[in-house]
């Protein structure tokens, strides 16, 4: 194996991890606003919310990412739908803002299912009787869930929201089928202008692999740091 | 007129009947002990009582005023009658102070000072104002509800309901609960009590209500319940729960 590819191309990886970054992060961020909402509906009292928002759940996790990516990146272009250019983001990005935008819409839409079924877990895995208790003082349905059970779920939630990131950070490669220059990208780029099919990809590996463990390790620490408090 | 009302009360859970028709009476400034043998119903006739369960028929009145099965407002009809759990149900997350301050202040609109002068004068009134910046978990279970007493007492109820407020306890805690409980009935405060304490039932309650198979089976002041029962459960229930 020839690694002395590096030398020339490195830059390329650090360009691509920084893109991939700011796509997770977005795709996340997105992810809490959408799952949030389907939470509440999945959660509500009323039949045609939770309804719609299982519906939502159970498509986007029954259905491949690389098709909800396609969907949405031509969905959107024959809609006429397409994001806005923004130049100051793309020279940043280095890559065209609508294509990245609506690669990150994918993988926000994608992740909400999933950010939805953590925060379902975390809220039912509080005990009943402390809504009971709350509903009982006269609180409000919303006001019980948002004084009461939420801040109490938020122990359950964070760190598995904190692992949902870590599993967009990976799944985030599919965006270079599109033409999204993040780390996976412009791995194909080098394996390209180099002739070298395999090494460039090992290298792609472990830059993914310093991203994520990390951040796996620093999730860990939180998790037993909110374990141990007494509140 | 009576504080509460209920009438051919029903519950079912699926198929399963608990409540078959309930014609109670609660008056103001009665304390009402529900006994009876497990699965009886008792519970699920206190909790239709603030509406936490959704009868499935019959009515229910408080003040003469329907509550179910017109619709009502339940958070009202809840803000003014006060409950305590089984397993207290204490915020965790809340220090005992603000598991006190959090209704009146959400609920009644009251500025965050008056609701902790509220909430320790009643601390002190159960000798735990020491313990206002303590979080639940640091209580112990006599504690614990005690403090889900006075929590429930913030809002300035019209009526208590206690749902085995006892039975979670380690018996040595359970006199300390009982004595908050009695004081409070002294003061002339409602309370409807489901409770497996006999002793409690005969010397603080004003009237009990035996209850088997989701029915009222029989009612009577304390006295004459536990010297002359008059139903043949009622007989065999207190054999089994006195003889211990």
């Amino acid at each position: 194996m020839d690694f002395s590819f590096l030398g020339r191309y490195w830059r390329y990886y650090l360009v691509g991890a920084k893109n991939t970054l700011i796509i997770a992060i977005l795709a996340v961020a997105g992810g809490v606003l959408i799952g949030t909402l389907l939470a509440v509906g999945r959660i509500s009292r009323r039949a045609p919310l939770r309804a719609a928002a299982t519906a939502y759940v159970e498509f986007i996790r029954g259905t491949p990412v690389l098709v909800q990516l396609f969907v949405i990146y031509y969905g959107l272009q024959k809609a006429g739908l397409a994001f806005p250019e923004w130049p100051a983001l793309g020279r940043l990005l280095g890559v065209s803002v609508p294509d990245f935008l609506a690669g990150a819409l994918t993988l926000a839409i994608n992740s909400a299912a999933y950010v939805c079924e953590i925060f379902r877990a975390g809220i039912q895995a509080v005990d009943r009787g402390q809504a009971e208790a709350a509903r009982s003082l006269g609180l409000r349905y919303g006001d019980s869930l948002r004084l009461v059970v939420l801040p109490q779920a938020l122990r359950n939630i964070l760190p598995a929201l904190g692992n949902e990131f870590v599993v967009v950070i990976k799944e985030s490669s599919i965006v270079s089928i599109i033409g999204i220059a993040e780390l996976m990208y412009k791995a194909d780029t080098i394996r390209g202008m180099t002739f070298r099919p395999f090494e460039p990809l090992i290298v792609a590996a472990a830059v993914y692999f310093l991203m994520t463990f990390p951040l796996s390790k620093l999730l860990g620490k939180i998790e037993r740091r909110l374990r141990s408090g007494a509140y | 007129m009576a504080l509460i009302e209920t009438q051919g009360l029903r519950k079912a859970f699926g198929r399963l009947e608990v409540l078959k028709g309930i014609d109670s009476s609660i008056e103001a400034g009665e304390t009402v002990a529900i006994v009876g043998p497990s699965g009886s119903g008792k519970s699920t006739y206190l909790r239709c009582l603030n509406l936490l369960e959704r009868p499935s028929g019959g009515s229910l009145r408080f003040h003469g005023g329907e509550v179910f099965p017109a619709v009502a407002d339940e958070d009202a009809l809840r803000r003014r009658l006060g409950m305590v759990f089984q397993h207290f149900n204490l915020f965790p997350h809340l220090t005992v102070s603000d598991n006190l301050t959090l209704a009146p202040m959400k609920v009644l609109g009251l500025p965050r000072e008056e609701a902790r002068d509220r909430a320790m004068a009643l601390l002190a009134r159960v000798g735990l104002e020491d313990k206002a910046s303590a979080f639940p978990a640091q209580l112990s279970g006599g504690q614990k509800q005690r403090i889900a007493i006075v929590r429930a007492l913030a809002m300035r109820p019209e009526a208590l309901l206690f749902d085995e407020p006892t039975s979670a306890l380690d018996p040595e805690m359970v006199g300390e609960v009982l004595a908050v409980m009695r004081d409070l009935a002294e003061e002339g405060m409602t309370m409807v009590v489901v409770t497996h304490e006999m002793r409690f039932a005969r010397d603080a309650a004003t009237r009990v209500l035996f209850m088997d198979s989701g029915l009222i089976a029989e009612e009577a002041a304390p006295a004459d319940f536990f010297s002359e029962p008059r139903t043949p459960r009622a007989r065999e229930f207190l054999a089994r729960v006195l003889d211990r």
